[in-house]
Formats: C-alpha cells, sequence, structure tokens
C-alpha cells in the first residue's frame, strides 16, 4: 500500500515537471507519453519482451545448474574450492560490456552468447549464497549423522542440501532482480531482437518515449521474475517461521 | 516390537558384548587435557549416568563410545552406540515421523519403510497424532521423545544421551525423567547418560559416576540400589544426592 503510493507520488511529480518545467520529451517523456508509447508500439514491443524473457529464463537456469554443481564441488572437496573460489569471485570482475562483443564473436548472434551472460551474472550469488548455506549446518545434526556413519552424499542429501535451500533462494531472488542486466548487454552487443535491441534502435530513432516503455517492461519483466522466485520459496521452504513474506 | 526394523549394519569395535569399557582414556583437543586417565565398565543393560561440573569431558566420553573422536591414550572398546545430542538436533524441515526415521534412512531404508518403523513407537512414547508435525510446533518434551525414538531406531546396543532433558523447565524435565525410566525398563539398553543433574542421575541410573572438573578424572562411583520406580523424596535417593553433591564438592 505504502510502496504504490509512493509510486504513484514520484510518477505524479515526475508529469509535473516535464509538463510545468517544460522538459523536452526528447529528453525525458512523461509517465503519461511512456504508457502512451507502450500501447502505441505493443505490437513492436511485445515480441521483444517475449525474446528477453526467454533468454534471461534460460540463463537464469543454467546459472542455477552449474552454481549448484560448483557450490556441491567446492562445499565437498577443498582442493576444489581453493581452486575455484578465487575464479568464482574473480568472474564479478568481468565488466559485461566488454566481454559481451567477444561471447557474441565466438558464439555468433544466436541465443546462446545471451544466455552464456545472462548466466554470468547470475551464477555468483546462487552458487555463493548455496556454498554459505551448505555450510552452515547444525554442527550437532552433523555429528548426528557421523555417529550413524552416514555417507558423505546421504548427509548431503539428507541434511546439508534441505538446510541449505533457505540461503539458496535467497541468492536466487538476487540473481532473478539482475538477471536481465546480462540479456540487455548481450542484446546490445548484437542481436536482432528483444528489450535490448528495442532499447538502441528506439535511441538510435530519438523514440524517447518508446525507449522509456522497453525500459519499464525490463522494470516488470525482473519484478515479475523475482516475484516468481519468491512464490517458489515460499511453497518450498515452508518450514522458517518468517515475519515477511519477501515478495516485490 | 522391532520386528520390521533391520539393525544397520555397522561393525561394532566390540562384538563380544553389549557393554562399554574406558581403559585408562586420555584426551586432548591442543593444549586443553580434557579426560585423564578415565577407567570405568558399563555392563550389558546397565544405566550409568555421568555426572561432573561443564566442561569436565561427560560430552567427550559420548563422542569416544560413538567413534566420533579417538583417544590419545588408553582404549576405548565399545558396542555400536547411538547418539542423542545434548540438543535434539531434529532436522526442521522434517516430519516428527521422518525425524524418528532418520537413523533408519540412513541405514538404507525407504522412506516409506522407514516411516512405518518409526509410526510403531509413536504412541508408546505420546508422540500419536503428531507424526507430521515439524519439530517447531511441538513442545521441547515431545522433541525431545522424538529424538529419543531416533535414537533407539539406530538399533544399537548403547544408548548415549548428552544431557537429554537439560533445555526443558523443572516440570516437563521431571515428567519425562518418569518417562525415560519407562521406556528404558521396556526396551532395556546399555546407556551412558550424562547430566550435571545428581537428583536425575540418581532417579534413573544404576550407577553414577563422578567426575572431575577439567582435566576430567572418576572421583567416586556410587551404586543406586533403591528399587525403581524411584521418587525424588525417597529417603534412599535424598542421603545418595547428597552424598553425591558432598563428593563432587570435595573434588
Amino acid at each position: 500500500m505504502t510502496a504504490l503510493l509512493a509510486l504513484l507520488l514520484l510518477l505524479a511529480g515526475w508529469e509535473a515537471l516535464v509538463w510545468l518545467g517544460g522538459v523536452d520529451p526528447l529528453l525525458l517523456p512523461a509517465p503519461t507519453q511512456v504508457v502512451e508509447a507502450l500501447w502505441e508500439d505493443r505490437a513492436l514491443l511485445a515480441p521483444d519482451l517475449w525474446t528477453t524473457a526467454y533468454e534471461v529464463v534460460l540463463g537464469l537456469a543454467a546459472a542455477v545448474a552449474a552454481g549448484a554443481a560448483l557450490a556441491v564441488a567446492m562445499h565437498l572437496s577443498p582442493a576444489l574450492r581453493r581452486a575455484l573460489r578465487p575464479l568464482v569471485i574473480g568472474s564479478q570482475a568481468v565488466p559485461v560490456p566488454v566481454i559481451a562483443p567477444l561471447v557474441i564473436l565466438v558464439l555468433g548472434f544466436g541465443l546462446a552468447p545471451k544466455v552464456l551472460l545472462v548466466a554470468l551474472v547470475c551464477f555468483f550469488p546462487i552458487t555463493i549464497n548455496l556454498y554459505d548455506g551448505l555450510r552452515a549446518t547444525d554442527p550437532d545434526a552433523r555429528r548426528l549423522l557421523r555417529s550413524l556413519h552416514a555417507t558423505r552424499w546421504q548427509a548431503l542429501r539428507l541434511v546439508e542440501a534441505p538446510a541449505a535451500l533457505p540461503a539458496a533462494f535467497t541468492g536466487l531472488k538476487v540473481a532473478a532482480a539482475v538477471a536481465v542486466i546480462g540479456a540487455v548487454f548481450a542484446e546490445w552487443a548484437g542481436a536482432e531482437a528483444g528489450l535490448g535491441h528495442a532499447l538502441l534502435t528506439a535511441n538510435g530513432q530519438l523514440e524517447t518515449a518508446r525507449a522509456f516503455a522497453a525500459t519499464l517492461l525490463l522494470f516488470l519483466l525482473a519484478v515479475a521474475l523475482y516475484g516468481a522466485c519468491a512464490l517458489l520459496e515460499r511453497r518450498v521452504v515452508d518450514w522458517t517461521p518468517r515475519t515477511d513474506s519477501g515478495g516485490p | 516390537m522391532q520386528s520390521e526394523v533391520e539393525a544397520p549394519v555397522v561393525a561394532p569395535r566390540d562384538t563380544e558384548a553389549a557393554g562399554v569399557e574406558f581403559d585408562a582414556v586420555h584426551k586432548s583437543y591442543g593444549a586443553v587435557e580434557v579426560l585423564r586417565g578415565v577407567t570405568l565398565r558399563v555392563a550389558p543393560d546397565e544405566i550409568v549416568a555421568l555426572v561432573g561440573p561443564s566442561g569436565c569431558g561427560k560430552s567427550t566420553l559420548l563422542e569416544l563410545v560413538c567413534g566420533l573422536t579417538a583417544p590419545d591414550g588408553g582404549r576405548v572398546r565399545a558396542a555400536a552406540a547411538a547418539l542423542m545430542p545434548q540438543r535434539d538436533a531434529l532436522l526442521p524441515w522434517a516430519s516428527a515421523l521422518d525425524n524418528a526415521g532418520l537413523a533408519l534412512r540412513v541405514a538404507g531404508a525407504g522412506r516409506a519403510e522407514a516411516r512405518a518403523a518409526a509410526r510403531e513407537h509413536f504412541a508408546a512414547f505420546g508422540l500419536e497424532g503428531f507424526e507430521r508435525a515439524r519439530p517447531a510446533a511441538l513442545s521441547g518434551g515431545m522433541r525431545q521423545r522424538v529424538a529419543f525414538v531416533r535414537t533407539l531406531l539406530a538399533g544399537r546396543p548403547v544408548l548415549c544421551l548428552d544431557e537429554p532433558f537439560g533445555a526443558l523447565d523443572a516440570l516437563t524435565r521431571l515428567q519425562m525423567q518418569r518417562w525415560l525410566a519407562g521406556a528404558l525398563a521396556r526396551e532395556p539398553r546399555t546407556v551412558l547418560l550424562v547430566t550435571h543433574d545428581v537428583e536425575e542421575a540418581v532417579l534413573l541410573a544404576d550407577r553414577v559416576v563422578l567426575l572431575s572438573p577439567r582435566p576430567g578424572r572418576v572421583v567416586a562411583t556410587l551404586e543406586v540400589t533403591p528399587p525403581r520406580p524411584r521418587a525424588r523424596d525417597d529417603r534412599a535417593v535424598v542421603a545418595l544426592r547428597e552424598r553425591a553433591l558432598e563428593a563432587l564438592g570435595a573434588a
């Protein structure tokens, strides 16, 4: 309720600024102009939205698979932990806009480079949170399993993995929120469709309102992804008492 | 009652008896000497309480029996043992039934099989109707009972109970002591009960072993002969409690 009110206030202020302040709509279109552009260009933007959504969802899925594998490997093997941790952390220092053209150069203009770049942006929060979650298992439960002569695999499956789920979902939600960034940079480096591509062409044609409309769609896409992850979390991690739903 | 429960295949370190033997056991963690020459024998189906001040190595004795750690000196011989950790260590995401059946899952049983075996114990332990409840929805006393069923279902001849009622309020504690005495009368096991409550030791055990402050060694052993069930205000129980406290104070 408060969030809605704050949003409405912000939009009203923005609208007033544009109309009363005489701001050139080429520089900053009013919210109503953005919504108008969204409606008028809907046939143009809808396929772009689906393209980007598709890239983001696939990239996120790839990040979950790679991140889970990495986290479990680092958790199980001290040697792998020492070898991989600097690489995992270092991967976040790589500026996506810089390597995006290189990835496109190698993988072409298809879906693969977009998925890869989204995954690159997403896998870090997933890996680190899951890894920390796996390590944070109750030491008493660990001792109990050892006293039962549980195998390493049983300890992972019966205790450590479920115990790590809340942390893993935290990582997933962070990843979902930033995933679109990877897709946009990938599309800027070379694409025929997608919201990032739409953004680029709209800018080139001085269609500022349409560029804002595309940005609005990116914003909504990120919120929807986050919401879907939060919903999934609430269904899967249903044993921790929570004070806040964590939804958007 | 346990006909459907297969004992886990674990090679006990002493197959001849269901007892426990500590022979001049030493143990240090780094520079901290925890146990100094502990010698103690526990007969099969005997209940021995280990009492001593905090940090005297009581829990370490249990870890030695369960094979979680090895002695630095001396020898530990024990039949296969199941541990009930100090805090119940129940898995918060698993139902009471799945928690109770954990040892069976580890031993290779399927989920349904483990549940069926655990379910058989729920009525006897006053847990009927709470099979599907998560630990957070159970009272402290119920959680301890689920943890105890889990320990029993490990199917080991020796039970290592590490301050099982330490976290409970006084009233629940009293009820649980009575309940444990009954459970062990029904299903006799070799029990090592760690507690810092002298009265609890005297109420439940056949023998009370008093340990010194760190480094722990055996200060005195009290035979507890009064017939069961024992009451807190039995004259013999009170006398034993006072003797134990005296011995600990002198330690």
